[in-house]
């Protein structure tokens, strides 16, 4: 029987390593999705132009709007006069933000210690936005971080969105992690569940049933190429995003790669389920695409955040692997916790893989 | 050139690069006839089809196809000619009616007449109860009438046939042939390839490629006799294996 | 000891019969010939005793082994080769034959001298792809996958579909050379002339199997005379023929027609007669023509 799994193990790697086209295209997505977001959310803060509303023009704001100004993030497009100035100005389509400081901003930050300002922003973008809105608040938080060491009492100025981590709200720091998660997901469970209905399409399946290899040897040799696949493309998507855009890895590095086999088992587990019930790759890449990835990008947290999500939706993000994996992965490199922290998640995974292992062999047949 | 030809080639020769698919074919194909055109795989068969019915310009040498001229008139040449393949011919997921529609109106019928000719083929066809029912729901025998029907339905002066009975049980595929001797007598060129030795023996006349070169052409009773042989099958296999066939 | 035994199966998928009623045996030295268009069961049958699927009803045993319950143990003593060009196009021809072997536990090298007939006609191509071959050295690349672990029932279905007339002859001779050794070997065609290369063939048609013997025996039973009739305008002749009164049947048979009369005496005249009275000229009738398999499953067809 070893030998069988030997032979069938050599030639999943050879069919791999021949169809170079598709080797490159496996290998080469990766690193042009996680360029392109890196680069494209990094850049996005530059020169944006902002108007501001000074209703109380004393010191303070003054020295606050010329530290937003000076910076290469904001361009003052111009200082307004009153409140439908705002609405103008976002109608002319001059400005991204406008910034407005309430009266008295100056005495009540003395007096009080606290003071209140409002950011206003082009809500057609969202991401543009929270990006915006981040680079606004650490600005002010930094203002504020500097007047509070000359003095006793602390000083507060409340700004009325709030960011706790990724102060720069990084686009990369948090799409690495969830880049992973998809691409894995892809590459696992859509590549196997193709390859496997390769063979019945082509007819070879037909071969291989009527001979005594087992159908488990079979898939288990035809996995194992895919996962190592897997954990080499996660390996190069860790590397450009370390050394391209210094996310951080504070985490375990071993513990790191234990989660990814794990996630990597997952995502080739279910790739195994669609081929017990695929008939033919386009069916196969259809359920991948549509069942698989469509509710990873959507529910697990990585573009839409899963508190904003109706309450009725959220307990279905529970069963998306990738919502417990992006948790996991973002503590270990974000936040560098370690095993215990991330104990809940790891378990889901491997009830995870549990079910659709039980699922897929009762499902799997000894026939046509 | 006279108008008795459906089809007339001089020293037609197509090279790719150094390798020589189809090498100075000359045969001519009356009006009317059905033509047999037999080679194994990689005898330049499909190459010759290609330059044939326009789809690929010729290295050297003429031809003339329902009188156009290959190289200057591929465009009338494809409007004037009719092609059926046993791979691809319906579209299994549209009704009979549907396929006809569209096929109909690739060659820029106009609805009208669309409308007055699939009458007359469905009727002669004996699918009037069938006539929206979809294509993929028919025996395969059905299909393969049909599809034949479809592919004469614009009058084409030529019909090229790529192995067009496979499979069919023998009573069904005779139906077929009876389709295709009644166009025949009617004018239409029919001009047939196939791999089937037994199916080439309903041909008028048959040639048969091999190395790029046409090795034999003949009615199959002369081919038969010139060969010594008493089947079709027999002269194929005497005629490619004499070409240090691999 | 009869190498394939089958008995009564039945298949439906859904609505359609695919076979009914399906007994045949196959004994060891032997090539049985499933003979019948596409869609007539062919593939069911095979399929069945390969263990594929499962009938609804009837039993089947091969090498002794039932069907269903043994069927890890017929899986290890067939060979099979599937209707559709099985093997990896995207590996060479000897990484397929490789790959064969130690799937099923053997050794190419061990097992070589069983296939050496056939594979030493595509090993000078070893290196190549499987996909680049032709249809004629794919066939044999198949063939010794199939028969790299030395099975003693080979199965192979419409092996020679889409495949040229003379890669066609050289396969049929490896089948009768395999056959020589003592394996059984049931194959399944639409081609009707394939039939003579056979022991003995089932002829099959909607899923029932019409008549069961040797070649020659199916056509010495056939119980029509044939005339066979030539001529130029053959279209009109079978128009007017299907007309005549006493036509019993009569088709096309490659350049001639075919044609049987009701009665079972009478004189040539009588056609010659007829066509010359419905202005048709040109033609020549000719006596006695030998029936082949494919006037006998015509008229099997009609008594269905």
């Amino acid at each position: 029987m070893f030998n069988g799994f030997l032979g069938f193990f050599k030639k999943e790697f050879i069919q791999i390593f021949r169809d170079k086209k598709s080797l490159l295209i496996l290998l080469g997505i990766p690193t042009i999705q996680i360029l392109l977001f890196g680069f494209a959310i990094t850049n996005e803060i530059r020169d944006v132009r902002i108007a501001i509303l000074d209703y109380s023009k004393d010191n303070t704001t003054k020295e606050i709007i010329s530290k937003i100004v000076s910076t290469n993030y904001f361009k003052l497009y111009k200082m307004l006069r009153n409140e439908k100035d705002i609405e103008r100005a976002f109608q002319t389509g001059e400005i991204k933000e406008a910034i407005v400081f309430s009266q008295n901003f100056g005495q009540n930050l003395e007096k009080f210690g606290k003071a209140n300002v409002q950011f206003i922003n082009d809500g057609t973008d969202p991401n543009t936005a929270t990006t915006i809105i981040g680079y606004t608040n650490s600005i002010i938080g930094q203002y504020q971080n500097e007047i509070t060491r000359t003095r006793q009492i602390p000083l507060i100025i409340t700004p009325e969105v709030k960011m706790r981590y990724n102060p720069e709200l990084k686009g990369v720091f948090l799409s690495v992690p969830g880049l992973i998660s998809i691409i894995l997901m892809l590459i696992s469970a859509m590549m196997t569940s193709i390859s496997i209905t390769k063979e019945k399409e082509s007819g070879s399946m037909e071969v291989l049933l009527v001979s005594p290899i087992k159908p488990a040897v079979v898939i288990i040799a035809k996995v194992i190429p895919y996962a190592i696949i897997s954990v080499t493309i996660a390996t190069i998507v860790l590397t450009l995003g370390r050394f391209v855009f210094e996310v951080p890895i504070k985490g375990n590095l071993i513990l790191l790669f234990a989660e990814i086999t794990v996630y990597v088992i997952m995502s080739l587990s279910l790739g195994i389920l669609i081929s017990t019930v695929a008939k033919t790759q386009q069916v196969a890449l259809f359920i991948s695409l549509i069942g698989l990835m469509m509710p990873t990008v959507l529910l697990s947290g990585f573009i839409f955040p899963i508190e904003n999500m109706p309450i009725w939706l959220q307990p279905f993000t529970y069963l998306i692997p990738a919502r417990w994996f992006i948790v996991i992965i973002k503590n270990i490199m974000l936040k560098g916790s370690d095993f215990s922290t991330i104990l809940n998640e790891t378990l889901v995974l491997f009830l995870m893989i549990l079910v659709t292992i039980s699922i897929s062999i009762k499902k799997y047949k000894i026939r046509l | 050139m006279s108008n008795n030809f459906a089809i007339k080639t001089i020293d037609l020769t197509k090279k790719f690069g150094n390798f020589t698919a189809c090498d100075n074919l000359t045969f001519e194909v009356h009006k009317g006839e059905i033509f047999g055109f037999l080679g194994a795989n990689g005898a330049g068969k499909t190459t010759a089809m290609k330059m044939l019915s326009g789809l690929l310009s010729p290295t050297s040498g003429t031809a003339k196809i329902a009188d156009y001229d290959i190289y200057k008139e591929s465009e009338k040449i494809k409007k004037n000619i009719g092609y059926m393949s046993q791979k691809f011919s319906l579209y299994d997921d549209l009704t009979i009616q549907e396929n006809i529609n569209f096929f109909a109106g690739i060659y820029g019928l106009s609805n009208k007449l669309i409308k007055e000719k699939s009458e007359v083929v469905i009727n002669e066809l004996d699918l009037k109860k069938q006539q929206n029912k979809l294509v993929g729901s028919l025996p395969l025998g059905w299909k393969q009438k049909l599809a034949f029907s479809i592919a004469i339905f614009h009058n084409p002066a030529i019909v090229f046939l790529d192995e067009p009975t496979g499979g069919v049980d023998p009573v069904t595929r005779r139906q077929f042939w009876d389709l295709i001797y009644q166009s025949a007598e009617r004018g239409l060129t029919v001009f047939l390839t196939t791999h089937y030795m037994d199916e080439s023996e309903y041909c008028n006349r048959i040639a048969i490629m091999a190395n790029g070169k046409l090795a034999a052409i003949g009615t199959p009773k002369e081919l038969k006799e010139s060969n010594s042989s008493s089947s079709m099958n027999d002269v194929f296999i005497q005629i490619a294996r004499g070409k240090n066939y691999v | 000891m009869k190498a394939i035994i089958a008995e009564n199966l039945s298949k439906k998928y859904q609505e359609v019969q695919a076979i009914e009623n399906v007994s045949i045996d196959v004994n060891f030295g032997e090539i049985f010939g499933l003979i019948g268009p596409d869609g007539a069961g062919k593939t069911t049958i095979i399929r069945i005793l390969t263990t594929l699927i499962l009938a609804d009803s009837g039993n089947a045993n091969v090498n002794t082994f039932d069907v269903v319950k043994d069927y890890q143990k017929i899986r290890k003593s067939v060979g099979y080769m599937p209707g559709k060009f099985s093997l990896y196009e995207d590996l060479t021809v000897e990484e397929n034959v490789k790959l064969f072997a130690s799937i099923f536990n053997s050794k190419f090298e061990e097992n070589y001298n069983l296939i050496k007939t056939i594979y030493s006609q595509i090993e000078p191509f070893k290196n190549r792809l499987a996909g680049q071959l032709s249809g004629g050295m794919k066939q044999k690349l198949a063939l010794s996958c199939a028969l790299i672990h030395k099975p003693k029932i080979l199965f192979l279905d419409e092996p020679t579909t889409g495949v040229d007339a003379v890669s066609r002859k050289e396969f049929w001779e490896m089948l009768i050379d395999l056959k020589n050794q003592g394996l059984a070997i049931l194959v399944s065609t639409p081609y009707m002339d394939e039939a003579s290369l056979c022991d003995r063939v089932g002829l099959i048609q909607h899923g029932k199997i019409m008549q069961i013997d040797t070649p020659t025996k199916i056509v010495q039973d056939f119980k029509h005379s044939i005339f066979g009739i030539e001529s130029n305008k053959v279209y009109t002749i079978l128009e007017l023929l299907r007309t005549y009164q006493n036509t019993y049947s009569c088709y096309a048979f490659g350049d001639k027609i075919h044609y049987i009369d009701k009665r079972n005496k009478f004189d040539i005249m009588d056609i010659q007669n007829f066509l010359k009275g419905n202005k048709v000229e040109n033609f020549i009738i000719l006596d006695n023509v030998k029936p082949t398999i494919e006037d006998c499953f015509m008229d099997l067809m009609r008594h269905q």
